[in-house]
């Protein structure tokens, strides 16, 4: 097994990885600060890659695309933040389940209805199509792309929460709630941003990956599940967890599905170590989460206590 | 999700002029929905263009979304028997939903017509006289691109699949003749979107060549990605993976890949002239193999409807061996297992006047005929 | 009171409404109806299940589909060894027997219930949901993806299993088997309910300290109920194989775990008979609204919201007024 393979997958695992950030942070936000489940955070990256591939589909810019893809999202998570999710803040967790569950089923029908049964292809821009050479292997342009945009959006949400007034305000509302009713912030509109911001985050990553994979109804809820182990593992309510759970998740997936088949080959029949070895790695990240949550029952980073 | 529709078609079939007169209930089950849809809608549309150029019929078609999961397969197909009460069922794309359905729904005396699936288990052991395949069997094009992989020259090829039966097929097939090399063998997951890990492992196994079997959105997603990955080396495969279907949403990145097919929309007979005509008339676009395979279903079923009463299932069975219709691939035969005989051919993907599509540049084989109907005791 | 007796009232009209309909198709001619009442016999004896730890001990498993599974594809790898003849492991062979099936289906369940279980009560809140959501996931990937019954194929059951005195294969005589198990399913509910067990885990639902306080084990009660609870909708999950001759990945997948809730709740959480009602109404709109529209999952979901939102009870908080107990 060469070196420029193991880069190679290794750089697959962290792009993966920083597309799953993407989706975590604005769930784990959503539930530090308003303590909500919230399962229709698929579907916002479900219409965010469905308004990018549409408007980039009639322009012709995937730029374009990728703003209204954004712009959407944000816009379709305050909408449903204002109208149906703010009544449910103070429900039990059951209830959230259940609203959020039902939410998925509407927002999917509805795109359905708007786009039809077909799946969408994005076309990625000139400027990031075709390969990079990295000296001992080529690479997918608009993947190491990726990766440079899912670092840039960490670093600016890290900026965002410990710089900013609004930072200080999220995180005052994870820590304590009534605290910062008291202090006199607007905490209704607090709760609207914080839900809009991640659902930005969430369109934005449908919409980048829209783009190399396909666009179809359903996309979102294999990485919504995938997002939930991420920050049950990285500990609810904080970004740093959502970062270091995210690249745990990206990499330990892709590494396992590549190296433990090889690893039952050497001493297996080929044919069944493929099985086998598919069948476990696909079982690891689940591994680690319910290990995790045995160990550290509140995640590798808790946000607070 | 369960996206149903009904037509019910030439209902007034009128008794006089026509053979006979009972009406056939002929159930489709098969995808309108999510990656695989665009086979679906094809076989679709193929069948029920044939209705409507035969004019005065005794079909009643209904149809059903199965959205690509076998477990809603078989829960539409028990509807379809208890509550349409069909006689014939038809319409399933993917060979792990026929390995569902199939055996349970001939075991209750309804013949099934395949329009696509043709897993070996149902061409070999597990055949049996009510189930009729009017594609081909999964391996039979795949054998076509192993054979042509060899006049190409290809010594050292990659080999990919998905695993489900037909994937296994698929790859069984190619290797059944193709004399070179293997330089990785890889089954993928069904309705996979991101093949980054398998680009990886194809650049640094030193293939010279890559054989792929992506059907539907798994070979679109697969083509775009390999075009952006800097790996370039020569494609063979199947229809399937290069089909009308996915054609426009791939792009110049399948131009020049030679697949193998039972059919393409340049077959020069005066049948597949009229159809490729009508199709493009009726939908406004090249009809692919699956429109192809929907259509001579159809019209299997219309020539044996014309001479039978279908709830006479020994004199109805008799008529679809006859096979009296005129294919668009061609001549048809059956072989004991009732599955067809048939040429294969090496198509080229080539633009003609802006629009990518195939062109016949070849032939793997004459009367080629699978090899799992020596396990079939029909 | 009133509203308890009327709870009575209406819980046998649900009951004799399950029997009558199948009965009347029987009479009709319209075998599917019946399969249909099958249906939500079978899916309502996993939501029974399920109910015993979400509505008695308030325990939210956002994994049930994991049991559902386990006794779906019991029922696939015996029968499958029963039809090809071969043993499922050292020696042992498959079966075709139901009643040795819904046994095996049980204890293993049961058995992985209770190491699910032993683990995620350690949990409370979201982490309960989410661990036991991982350990259903676990068993979805590990079906989809070992290839031995199938993977992702599912695995099919050429020829139903069988019961001592019952035809299997007419729909019918299948459909009084589901019911009778679920009538029993159903007594069970009751008598845990009524139980100095049900009291003890209601009382450790709605304050965990008191109850700790006069010698209840929280632990203790919690897991019973929650190997119960896996028990029943593992023995649901063998029947559905055999009603649909299939077992496949889709039985352990998040969203059947997600639909048991949804049954619940449309009914009425703790409701004795409110997984009747909820699994009546899922298939009701799955075929009546699958019939007009291809978008008749729009429809449940504006109805589940606007059950959340305005409607807590379910359909018998709705026409039975509040609990009376608990």
């Amino acid at each position: 097994m060469s070196l420029a393979l193991m880069l190679e997958q290794l750089l697959n695992g962290v792009q993966f990885g920083l597309m799953l950030f993407l989706m975590s942070a604005g769930l784990t936000l959503v539930f530090g600060v308003m303590g909500l489940i919230n399962l229709a955070h698929g579907s916002l990256y479900m219409i965010g890659a469905f308004l990018c591939a549409a408007v980039a589909g009639a322009t012709g810019n995937f730029w374009l695309g990728l703003m209204a893809g954004i712009a959407a999202a944000a816009a379709a998570g305050a909408l449903i933040e204002v109208t149906i999710l703010r009544r449910l803040y103070a429900r039990d967790h059951l209830d959230q389940v259940l609203a959020t569950f039902a939410l998925i089923l509407i927002l999917s029908e509805g795109v359905r209805i708007i786009f039809g049964p077909f799946p969408l292809y994005l076309n990625v821009p000139d400027m990031l199509r075709g390969s990079v050479d990295l000296g001992i292997t080529q690479y997918s342009r608009y993947r190491l792309a990726l990766i440079g945009f899912g670092i840039a959006v960490a670093v600016g949400l890290w900026l965002l929460i410990s710089r900013t007034r609004l930072g200080i305000q999220i995180r005052a509302g994870e820590s304590d709630r009534e605290m910062i009713a008291a202090l006199g912030v607007n905490i209704r509109w607090l709760y609207t941003v914080v839900f809009a911001l991640g659902a930005a985050l969430a369109g934005m990553a449908g919409a980048l990956v829209g783009a190399i994979q396909s666009v179809q109804v359903g996309m979102g809820e294999p990485v919504l599940i995938l997002a939930f182990v991420v920050i049950v593992i990285g500990g609810i309510g904080s970004i740093k967890g959502a970062m270091v759970g995210a690249l745990l998740v990206g990499v330990i997936d892709t590494m396992g599905r590549f190296l433990l088949p090889r690893a039952f080959a050497t001493f297996m029949e080929p044919s069944q170590a493929m099985g086998v070895g598919a069948a476990l790695a696909s079982m690891l990240i689940y591994v680690l989460m319910a290990l995790v949550l045995i160990l550290r029952p509140k995640g590798l980073f808790p946000a607070h206590g | 999700m369960k996206g149903k529709f009904t037509t019910a078609l030439a209902a007034l079939a009128l008794s006089t002029g026509m053979a006979t007169a009972e009406e056939v209930t002929v159930g489709m089950i098969t995808t309108l929905s999510g990656g695989g849809a665009g086979l679906g809608v094809d076989v679709r549309d193929g069948f029920q263009l044939a209705l409507d150029m035969a004019g005065e019929h005794n079909i009643r078609l209904v149809v059903e979304d199965d959205a690509q999961r076998p477990e809603l397969a078989v829960q539409i197909a028990e509807r379809m028997i208890q509550s349409e009460r069909a006689d014939i069922l038809t319409g399933i794309i993917w060979s792990n939903l026929a390995m569902a359905v199939v055996p349970s729904t001939v075991a209750q005396d309804i013949l099934y017509i395949s329009p696509n699936a043709g897993p070996s288990a149902l061409a070999g052991a597990n055949c049996h006289e009510n189930y009729f395949n009017a594609a081909w069997q999964n391996d039979m094009l795949h054998e076509g691109a192993g054979a042509y992989a060899n006049e190409l020259g290809y010594e050292n090829t990659f080999i990919m699949a998905p695993n489900y039966p037909a994937g296994t097929d698929a790859l069984a097939g190619f290797k059944r003749y193709y004399e070179g090399e293997l330089a990785g063998e890889l089954f993928t997951q069904v309705g996979q979107t991101d093949y980054a890990a398998e680009i990886a492992q194809i650049r640094a196994s030193g293939a010279d060549s890559i054989f792929i079997f992506l059907p539907g959105g798994m070979g679109i997603s697969f083509m775009r990605q390999y075009e952006q990955s800097g790996l370039d080396l020569p494609i063979v495969s199947a229809a399937f993976t290069f089909s009308q279907d996915i054609l426009p949403a791939v792009g110049s990145a399948a131009l020049g890949v030679f697949n193998a097919s039972q059919w393409s929309p340049d077959l020069d007979n005066e049948a597949n002239v009229e159809f490729v005509a009508a199709f493009r008339e009726a939908y406004g676009r090249i009809p692919s193999l699956y429109a192809s395979q929907g259509f001579d279903t159809a019209n299997l079923i219309l020539s044996a409807a014309a001479k039978a009463d279908v709830s006479d299932r020994d004199a109805f069975r008799e008529a679809l061996r006859e096979a009296d219709f005129t294919s668009v691939r061609g001549d048809f035969a059956w072989a004991p297992n009732q599955h067809p005989i048939q040429r294969v051919y090496i198509r080229e993907v080539v633009e003609v006047d802006g629009e990518i599509t195939n062109r016949i540049v070849g032939v793997a084989f004459e009367e080629h005929q699978d090899v799992h109907g020596e396990n079939c005791a029909m | 009171m009133a509203e308890m007796r009327r709870e009575y009232i209406l819980n046998a009209v649900i009951v004799a409404a399950l029997f009558a309909v199948p009965l009347w198709a029987l009479m009709a001619g319209e075998p599917f109806i019946i399969t249909l009442a099958t249906r939500v016999a079978l899916l309502a004896l996993a939501a029974v299940g399920l109910n015993i730890a979400l509505g008695l001990g308030g325990m939210v498993s956002f994994g049930h589909a994991l049991y559902f599974g386990i006794g779906g594809y019991a029922a696939g790898i015996l029968a499958h060894h029963a039809f090809s003849g071969t043993p499922v492991a050292f020696g042992i062979p498959g079966t075709n027997q139901m009643l040795v099936i819904w046994a095996v289906a049980m204890g293993l369940s049961g058995l992985v219930a209770l190491a699910v279980g032993a683990l995620s009560l350690r949990t409370s809140g979201i982490f309960f949901i989410m661990i036991t959501l991982a350990f259903a996931q676990m068993g979805f990937f590990f079906t989809l993806s070992w290839p031995a019954y199938g993977g992702e194929d599912g695995l099919p059951i050429f020829v139903r299993n069988q019961f001592p005195g019952v035809n299997t294969m007419l729909p019918w005589e299948l459909f009084l088997l589901s019911f009778a198990v679920l009538l029993a399913a159903l007594g069970l509910f009751a008598v845990l309910r009524a139980a100095r067990f049900g009291a003890a885990l209601m009382a450790i639902r709605q304050n965990p300290d008191r109850a700790a306080a006069v010698g209840i084990s929280p632990f203790g009660v919690k897991l019973t109920a929650f190997v119960i609870s896996g028990m029943l909708t593992g023995l649901a999950g063998a029947m559905m194989a055999d009603l649909t001759r299939f077992t496949s990945p889709a039985m352990m997948a998040w969203t059947m775990s997600g639909e048991l809730i949804v049954i619940i709740l449309l009914g009425g959480v703790g409701r004795l008979c409110g997984p009747v009602v909820g699994a009546a109404i899922l298939v009701g709109f799955e075929t009546l609204f699958g019939g007009w529209t291809e978008h008749w999952q729009l429809w449940l979901g504006l109805v589940l919201l606007g059950a959340v939102l305005f409607a807590r009870g379910g359909v018998i908080g709705l026409l039975a007024g509040r609990e009376g107990h608990g």
